[in-house]
């Protein structure tokens, strides 16, 4: 398992070479990249010295090595001097934003709790609509409950969610006036009513995420569940007469759920970029909604940051899910 | 003595044979969901199609006198304007008569990509043992990709650029068609290979061998039928999260110019008379999870047809 582990960490890292290079190259071949940006009025020896000074002239290799640099060694070195006082970064230059000119690392840490909260949570919620839909409807197929809760699944999942999120703003806050159609970032948590006003807010967004991730893992689980109901184990387990509870939940349900718990953890990076939407609809002040921004404003460092992390994110849960494979199921051996 | 046969056993070997398609239509007209979706697309694309005959009103069409303009803005459902008008004066049900016709030729012509695409690199991966590794790995890599980020990225910064060759509108097609097809043929590959491999185990590919079939015509002749379904079912998916990842696009002010309806871009220009014209938004994205939702029915159903083990059950 540990060979196998360090295997797949060495892997990942052509990988994210690969994927850093893609942005980057992408966004550098661009004709829409980045100096266009500068009104035409601007005589051509300043545009120059601009260009100079955003370090834009360099040739392309230089700068992809300055970045990897940067984020590899540089941010890292900055993240250890701010948690044990250390003095590895003073003196190297962080990854700066060219719209603030501040660390592009210090705008993501600040954008990353309203992301997370929202999502984490939509997320779990989904999860823990999912699980018992789908178990109840493998374990009654083809009854009422399972018809119902398949057609709901296939409606949940072929929604997009800014229909979704757009039809709950007119129901709650346009015509029912309960919830605040607009994320409000400063409201800090004090008390019980600043608690209420935060959940309310939240309410709408962790909803349209958590119906639409409900309604692909709920698909999921039926059909593991359905699978696993039909094993020769199940049976003799039922003639042993311990019991329908115990069958189901002990036998089954454990061996059914292998498979889910993979396609849970392979589905949080892409929860991640699907909340991009999302974030849009309710207007959160997220690291979608900094993306957008970034991407409007030709903020190169910033898109390519942001996006290599989101790629980060796919390799790292990829890889939980192949670990958690072998942990829950001994038949999968790595060695 | 000679011995006679039944005449129902007679009978059944003189029918004609039934044909594979015969039997996968047999399947799929018993899965109800599969049915009902296959009507309503039907009726979608023939909305989109010939409506545009029948309702003849220009969906670009603004009043050129200005008084006439004005009051011809945000009109309520009528029998002239059957959806209403929207902020211009535009007639709402041609505008969605038009949009449709781009939402799913987009849908249709980036599936197509994608499945070719997906199908070469599997067909190609499973057969040629020699590119397996690399094939793979870079399908691997692919999906390693975050992949609606750098389709904004795409948008976003080849947009201008291809609008200026082409013209805003072909320009736009293009690279979202483009850009949808070259981000999302991964899973069709894999799928592909897969079944590609097994296949090439089998007795007949081993006589087709043997006789010195030439690979081309191997590929052609003997494998590709045989994938057929796979790459049938994955292609009805990509239709639908084409028609998804546009319309996201678009909401996200980074797909088609403004003049230029999708549904996903009048449902875009919608939400910001959403407190007034809620309706503006609600048809656009009706239509849009209606194809959408219709078409994974039709998915299911031919998985399910397609399936030599569920079929004749």
């Amino acid at each position: 398992m540990l060979t196998y582990m360090i295997r797949r960490l060495l892997l990942a890292i052509p990988a994210l070479l690969f994927t850093s290079l893609v942005i980057f190259l992408l966004v550098d071949f661009a004709p829409g990249s980045p100096m266009s940006q500068i009104p035409l009025t601007v005589p051509p020896d300043v545009r120059a010295r601009i260009v100079e000074a955003l370090g834009a002239n360099e040739p392309i290799h230089l700068r992809f090595g300055l970045w990897l640099y940067q984020f590899f060694v540089v941010e890292p070195a900055y993240l250890l001097d701010q948690m044990f006082g250390t003095t590895l970064s003073t003196g190297r230059q962080r990854i700066l934003s060219w719209q603030s000119r501040s660390p592009v690392m210090d705008i993501i840490a600040e954008r990353l709790p309203q992301t997370l909260t929202v999502i984490g949570l939509a997320y779990v919620i989904g999860v823990l609509i999912a699980l018992p839909i789908g178990i109840y409807s493998a374990y009654r197929p083809y009854s009422w409950f399972d018809q119902i809760g398949t057609f709901v699944a296939m409606v949940g999942f072929s929604v997009p969610t800014f229909l979704t999120g757009v039809v709950l703003i007119v129901v709650f806050s346009v015509n029912l006036g309960w919830l605040p159609s607009v994320y409000d970032t400063r409201l800090r948590m004090t008390g019980w009513n600043s608690f209420v006003q935060q959940a309310g807010q939240m309410a709408m967004p962790v909803m349209v995420l958590a119906l639409f991730n409900a309604a692909e893992i709920s698909r999921y689980m039926r059909s593991s569940m359905l699978d696993t109901l039909g094993q020769d184990y199940v049976r003799t387990a039922r003639a042993t007469g311990i019991g329908e509870r115990a069958v189901v939940l002990k036998h089954a349900l454990r061996n059914a759920l292998i498979p889910v718990v993979t396609v849970i953890a392979l589905g949080v990076p892409t929860v991640f970029a699907g909340a991009i939407v999302t974030e849009q609809v309710f207007r959160v002040n997220g690291l979608g909604a900094l993306l957008i921004n970034a991407l409007e404003a030709s903020d190169l460092p910033m898109v390519q940051t942001l996006t290599f992390i989101f790629a980060v994110l796919i390799v790292l849960f990829n890889l939980i899910a192949d670990i958690l494979y072998g942990i829950l199921d001994p038949r999968i051996r790595y060695d | 003595m000679t011995d006679t046969l039944p005449a129902a056993a007679v009978e059944a070997a003189f029918k004609p044979p039934r044909s594979q398609w015969r039997d996968v239509w047999d399947q799929f007209r018993t899965h109800k969901g599969a049915m009902v979706g296959a009507v309503v697309l039907a009726l979608l694309i023939f909305f989109v199609l010939f409506g545009a005959f029948i309702w003849r009103i220009d969906p670009a069409f603004i009043e050129p006198d200005a008084v006439k303009m004005i009051r011809s803005r945000n009109q309520p459902p009528s029998w002239a304007h059957p959806l209403g008008t929207d902020q211009l004066g535009r007639d709402m049900l041609a505008r969605m008569i038009a949009g449709g016709r781009v939402s799913l030729a987009v849908g249709l012509t980036a599936m197509l990509i994608a499945i070719l695409l997906g199908t070469t690199v599997g067909v190609l991966a499973g057969y040629f043992r020699r590119l397996d590794g690399p094939l793979m790995r870079m399908t691997d890599l692919f999906l390693a990709l975050p992949l609606l980020p750098l389709l904004l990225v795409m948008v976003l910064l080849f947009r201008d650029k291809l609008a200026g060759v082409f013209g805003p509108e072909l320009g736009t097609f293009l690279l979202i068609v483009f850009a949808i097809g070259v981000t999302s043929w991964m899973q069709s590959a894999r799928i592909v290979r897969g079944e590609v491999l097994a296949l090439k185990e089998r007795e007949f590919v081993l006589a087709a061998r043997s006789i010195g079939t030439p690979s081309r015509r191997m590929i052609l002749r003997h494998i590709l039928p045989n994938v057929m379904s796979p790459i049938m079912v994955a292609a009805t998916l990509g239709i639908a999260s084409a028609i998804i990842t546009e319309s996201a696009l678009s909401f996200l002010g980074l797909g088609f110019p403004p003049d230029f309806p999708t549904w996903g871009r009048l449902l875009f220009d919608g939400v910001d008379y959403l407190q007034q014209y809620p309706e503006r938004v609600i048809w656009p994205g009706l239509a849009i999870s209606l194809t959408v939702l219709s078409v994974n029915y039709i998915g299911d159903g031919l998985r399910d047809a397609l399936d030599p083990r569920i079929r004749g059950r």
